[in-house]
């Protein structure tokens, strides 16, 4: 039986976490993404499914419930905006170094600074690139509906375990916003402590008499330990790069030109697409649906078939820099995007493919 | 002379090492403070039978090894954020027991909003705090416990109150919290004084078996390193100085 519901992104979030039994939310206000909290907040699912949600003091503190949560083998998640994320990076680091697993949706707002509350995809460096210290990747999902906002949470967690590695859901304000039909999942079980036992022998749930104690740290004082858990952390990257890769092509069989572009901006871009083949001019789009892993390969493929690629993101040129280094200056990659709160129209993009790829 | 071993039989075993202790050799200095603190935790998990089901947040600083010695489940916190992990933990599992140890620097300077909100929402855990006052593992700078004129080495000529505000007593502002059910200051330099942290812990657990909000129980201690005196010296110097401005005793039992 369909569950069919007209949602917001921000809504579509919190809804899609109690149903696949997540087990605790740990959140601070922010524009905007405030209503995962206040969705949660009306839903009470510590009534039905037990799920802890508890506002938190700050952001560190929410991610470093976090951390405690995921420590103990639970599915527990927080969700923030710009300034808030970045007073989680302390904490991502610490969970990337631990290797715990956790989802962290992140609804992008313009910066630097407090900024506007407006949407914009200004956050890429600070996601794929570890805005925390050492050497550390998130794995990044980037959805571009609603529905994605709510499939993208049960996928996070099931990266998140699979690789016991924190993953982000970098939305942005458009996407956290806007209304969408939403096919919502069926309701999950959360999980028994004895499953959690039995499949994350890792936690910390209380020292049994027959396993040695667990403990969750980052701290390695020898500098060879470090070393070479920093190696096992880079093998484990490797296996996501290898494995995890997702994209979505629009177009792209005949494509003379490419756009690249993630959430709301691929939205727009799909538009875009329509609008430059009505014209004429036969481009596809490439949508990243992982930011980290990168479509670095699908990339290079097309970098074979194509005369220019067009990078199109809602900051001042982020993602551009990787669709540069994936495409080893083979063809022409150039940066079009409208940014601190301000949203290109397809139109403006079209322009830019002309006056930038096409027409110079 | 007799044998040892004739001497050895557990019908004249009158103290022995809780098995909630690890074998490993502690790293402290000598005349530290944190053995003595972590034997007493071990010693009231181990009376009230609840090994398999504590979990300790260790802090960053000097005991931020403290899982090498408690034979329990850990995590390891960053600096501060040790009440925010403890929250979780026994958010999610209500049927463990949930302890934080802390010391000044981490309870209260940069962990100082984690640890008045735990407080404040009267989250249902132990927190330890170990007051020397002195950052002990960076290699004694000023802590926001520091005496005034005490001197540290970001404070050489000692605490300036004027320059950096009076030592902070925490303890005495989260006796103020609603949520916090027992606050006690205790001290570990003398057989009587020891067994008295022992009680205090052994009621903050007991609060939280009860389900009676937050105990605070913090150990006035020495860092005979970072004060640069010997470990007697250390305990002289803080019944002098320490105790007149932290005084002992039960701030606050509810």
């Amino acid at each position: 039986m369909r569950e069919l519901k007209l949602m917001k992104g921000n809504e579509a979030i919190a809804e899609a976490a109690i149903r696949a039994g997540v087990d605790g939310y740990f959140g601070y206000p922010i524009t905007p993404q405030s209503e995962v909290m206040e969705t949660l907040m009306a839903e009470k699912p510590w009534e039905t499914t037990g799920m802890v949600v508890l506002q938190a003091e700050s952001e560190i503190a929410s991610i470093n419930m976090v951390y405690g949560g995921a420590g103990c083998g639970k599915r527990v998640m927080t969700s923030s905006s710009s300034p808030g994320v970045s007073l989680m990076q302390e904490g991502l680091t610490y969970l990337a170094g631990a290797e715990l697993p956790c989802v962290v949706v992140n609804v992008v707002r313009g910066g630097p600074g407090l900024g506007t509350i407006q949407p914009a995809q200004s956050d890429y460096f600070q996601t794929v690139k570890g805005g925390g210290h050492g050497d550390y990747k998130l794995i990044t999902l980037a959805p571009a509906s609603v529905q994605e906002m709510a499939d993208f949470v049960e996928t996070a967690f099931d990266l998140a375990f699979k690789y016991r590695n924190p993953v982000m859901i970098l939305s942005d304000g458009v996407i956290g916003q806007m209304m969408e039909k939403v096919e919502l999942k069926e309701f999950k079980p959360r999980w028994t402590a004895d499953y959690i036992e039995q499949n994350h022998p890792w936690a910390t749930t209380g020292k049994k008499k027959d396993r040695a104690k667990n403990i969750i740290t980052s701290v390695q004082l020898e500098a060879s330990v470090q070393e070479a858990f920093n190696h096992k952390l880079q093998n484990k990257y490797q296996q996501v790069e290898e494995n995890e890769v997702l994209f979505e092509e629009t177009m792209c069989d005949d494509a003379e030109y490419l756009v690249v572009a993630y959430g709301s901006s691929a939205r727009i871009c799909q538009k875009s697409v329509e609008l430059a083949r009505e014209k004429g001019i036969k481009v596809g789009m490439l949508r990243p649906i992982t930011l980290y892993p990168f479509p670095t390969r699908q990339l290079q493929e097309r970098a074979k078939q194509v005369k220019g690629i067009l990078s199109v993101e809602m900051s001042a040129g982020q993602m551009v820099e990787d669709v540069k280094l994936a495409v080893e200056c083979k063809v022409p990659v150039e940066h079009y995007g409208r940014f601190g709160g301000s949203v290109h129209s397809p139109g403006e993009v079209v322009e830019a493919l002309e006056q930038k790829l096409i027409g110079g | 002379m007799s044998d040892i071993n004739t001497i050895i039989k557990p019908e004249n075993i009158i103290y022995k090492k809780t098995d909630v202790l690890s074998e490993n050799e502690l790293h402290y200095c000598p005349g530290c403070s944190h053995g003595t603190v972590h034997k007493l935790i071990a010693e009231v998990i181990e009376e009230m039978g609840i090994q398999d089901k504590t979990i300790g947040i260790a802090p960053v600083g000097c005991s931020v090894l403290a899982y090498n010695y408690l034979e329990i489940d850990w995590q390891e916190a960053a600096h501060g954020r040790a009440p925010a992990l403890a929250t979780a933990v026994k958010r999610l599992m209500p049927e463990n027991y949930v302890f934080s140890y802390q010391g000044d620097g981490d309870l209260a300077a940069i962990g100082t909003a984690e640890t008045i909100h735990a407080c404040n929402r009267g989250e249902n855990i132990v927190m330890v705090f170990i007051n020397n006052g002195i950052y002990g593992m960076t290699g004694g700078q000023m802590a926001p416990t520091t005496l005034p004129g005490m001197p540290a080495s970001t404070c050489p000529a000692g605490r300036d109150v004027s320059h950096d505000g009076a030592p902070i007593k925490i303890s005495e502002i989260l006796a103020q919290l609603p949520g916090t059910c027992y606050v006690t200051r205790q001290a570990v330099h003398t057989a009587a004084n020891v067994r008295k942290t022992k009680k205090a812990l052994k009621k903050a657990f007991e609060n939280q078996a009860a389900n009676k909000g937050t105990s605070l129980v913090e150990v006035v201690s020495t860092c005979s390193s970072g004060w640069k005196m010997t470990p007697t010296k250390a305990n002289e110097w803080m019944e002098e100085n320490m105790f007149p401005y932290y005084p002992l005793g039960d701030i606050k039992d509810e």
